[in-house]
């Protein structure tokens, strides 16, 4: 049951990249793009996903365990690092260059875009490349 | 600042919005999880994780996600101008920088401000910054 839950929750995520128009690089361009011809469309993504997105929050906050018998597993973090900052500046940064984000590039790399398939690949590379840095250097900070 | 009235699509957009939310609250309350995409790729990546079911039918079903659109419409264009090295580039550096950071568009962009998490609320200004910068240092002062 929690299996179907993810997988439906994955779907309907996936559907909503594609219906509001992140899951296309050049349309994140345009929003991030203050200075040229600029698309306020995300903005509204945005604004949708957290309307229904604090509503959701905040019945979970009460909750024990799910509604399917799961632990509630909610980020307990609250410090405002280095790793924080510098790492949302380099996330920033790519995010920029190509326009795509994580989920957008799964779900163009779902629909057998080359390009977005070669996205994901160096993704999941520096993904690893992070735990290889965290194994090395490992007992500093740790990631929440 | 000039508004691109022609690509803008705020109806759509909040629509998708709407079910990113929705899918990031049926996660949370059902799994008791936060719907980060990039946190549930690093769980994924770690072979010594146990809960990595989950994780892989979410993305799953953000793979399918364009499949099952393709039942009930066209898929819209996407274009991808980022050349194969940029994209390289911008994979990297979205990879090793949302692991950093503990999160991504939606781990802190959407579920974090959802939470009212002032550490996410860091991270979104953060990455978003950064995103504007890199498209105003591409696009108007080397005119990529």
């Amino acid at each position: 049951m929690l299996i179907l839950n993810a997988l439906l929750a994955g779907l309907i995520f996936g559907v909503g990249l594609i219906v509001s128009g992140m899951a296309n690089p050049a349309k994140v361009l345009g929003f991030l793009d203050l200075a040229g011809n600029w698309d306020p469309s995300l903005a509204f993504v945005m604004g949708g996903a957290i309307a229904i997105g604090v509503v959701g929050f905040a019945i979970a906050r009460r909750l024990k365990r799910s509604v399917l018998g799961a632990p509630m597993s909610l980020p307990k973090a609250t410090r405002i690092d280095r790793r924080l900052l510098a790492g949302s500046a380099l996330f920033g940064a790519g995010w920029g260059l190509a326009g795509f984000c994580p989920g957008p590039a799964l779900v163009s790399a779902g629909s057998g875009e080359p390009k977005a398939v070669l996205f994901v690949a160096a993704m999941l590379v520096g993904m690893q490349i992070f735990s290889l840095l965290e194994r090395r250097f490992a007992g500093t900070e740790k990631p929440a | 600042m000039n508004i691109d009235l022609a690509h803008f699509t705020p109806f759509p957009s909040l629509v998708g919005g709407l079910l990113i939310g929705f899918s990031a609250a049926l996660l949370v309350l059902g799994n008791g999880r936060v719907a980060g995409i990039s946190g549930i790729l690093g769980g994924l990546l770690d072979t010594t994780s146990r809960d990595r079911l989950w994780r892989a039918a979410f993305v799953l079903g953000l793979f399918a996600a364009p499949w099952a659109f393709k039942f009930f419409a066209s898929l819209p264009a996407v274009t991808i101008a980022a050349s194969p090295p940029v994209l390289i580039v911008a994979g990297l550096l979205v990879g090793i920088g949302t692991r950093y950071a503990s999160g991504c568009t939606s781990g802190h962009g959407v579920c974090g401000l959802s939470r009212g998490s002032v550490r996410s609320l860091a991270a979104t200004a953060t990455f978003m910054a950064a995103g504007f910068l890199t498209v105003f240092v591409t696009r108007h002062l080397l005119g990529l």
